[in-house]
């Protein structure tokens, strides 16, 4: 049967694609896109123990409700990040981060 | 859930992740973000969270993925030229990654209480309906009532705890969300003055 490090496992590796997302692309949108990625991670892995730590025979659902929060905030993060990002490329005409060394444009 | 299915959908879930990361083309990339959350919620309803499951499928694969095809498609994005690969951070990225990893299966190697299987951790439905509190008299528990038919109320249960455990932690996340909205609407003007 599946165990909770089979779960932490996967998490843990979808969590190293977003992080090596992060770090090696070097489009704004795609570091962006990897960021959600990593904040999905961290949701299985919560997800995970609140469903092997059984209270009264139902899952822990303080780790739900932690993920619950996180998807609330993740949402907000996206439209203000969004946001941001259209605002950059209309003053620079670039989504690239290396074409975007320098304030005050 | 039988662990071929566990395998399947964790497979599609990394396989369509990395695709996130080694497409050129912005709209590739968003298109296989949403293939890796359908198999990410796939996992959740495996882990008997059907709430947020639904959630996931909703919020991520149907809000936030359609807000980032809609700005790539405003921002008329192409696919990346190939630019000169810079070595120093491509090798930094890729050896950074590989720590994490090993840590990762390193740390995951000595911790037992994680070698627990979902079958030692069953869920107890009549277990659960016993721990429930008594109700006033002329109310029902509709929730206990789901629980003796053997079935699992998961959003009842959510919501529960979420009004009467965490409800000012809610009332906080509906300003941070009015507060964003605002701060959207700031940012789109198309003065910044």
């Amino acid at each position: 049967m599946v165990t909770l490090n089979a779960y932490l496992l996967v998490s843990g590796l979808l969590f190293a694609i977003g992080f090596a997302g992060v770090l090696l692309r070097r489009n704004i949108i795609i570091i962006f896109m990897c960021l959600e990625l990593m904040l999905s991670a961290s949701n299985l892995s919560l997800v995970a123990f609140s469903r092997f730590n059984t209270v009264n025979g139902l899952p822990n659902y303080n780790g739900q409700i932690l993920v619950f929060f996180i998807i609330a905030v993740a949402a907000a993060e996206v439209a203000v990040g969004l946001a941001i990002i259209v605002a950059l490329f209309r003053a620079r005409r670039t989504t690239h981060v290396e074409d975007m060394n320098s304030m005050k444009g | 859930m039988p662990p071929v299915a566990f395998i399947i959908f964790s497979v599609i879930m990394l396989v369509f992740g990395v695709l996130v990361v080694v497409n050129r083309n912005p709209v590739a990339s968003a298109l296989s973000l949403v293939v890796s959350f359908l198999g990410l919620a796939a996992l959740f309803v495996s882990l008997d969270a059907y709430f947020v499951g639904v959630v996931q499928i909703l919020v991520y694969a149907g809000a936030v993925m359609v807000l980032f095809l809609f700005i790539i498609m405003l921002l008329d994005l192409k696919a990346e030229a190939r630019r000169k690969i810079n070595v120093v951070p491509m090798i930094g990225g890729c050896v950074l990654t590989a720590v994490l990893v090993l840590q990762l299966v390193s740390v995951l190697n000595t911790f037992e209480p994680g070698k627990k299987s979902l079958v030692e951790a069953p869920l107890d439905y009549a277990a659960a309906a016993a721990a429930r509190p008594a109700v006033p008299e002329g109310k029902s528990d509709t929730i206990k009532r789901d629980l003796r038919e053997n079935k699992l109320p998961d959003v009842r249960l959510l919501g529960e705890q979420l009004f009467t455990k965490f409800p000012f932690h809610l009332q906080i996340a509906g300003v941070l969300l009015l507060v964003s909205t605002v701060g959207v609407v700031i940012l789109s003007k198309r003065e910044l003055k």
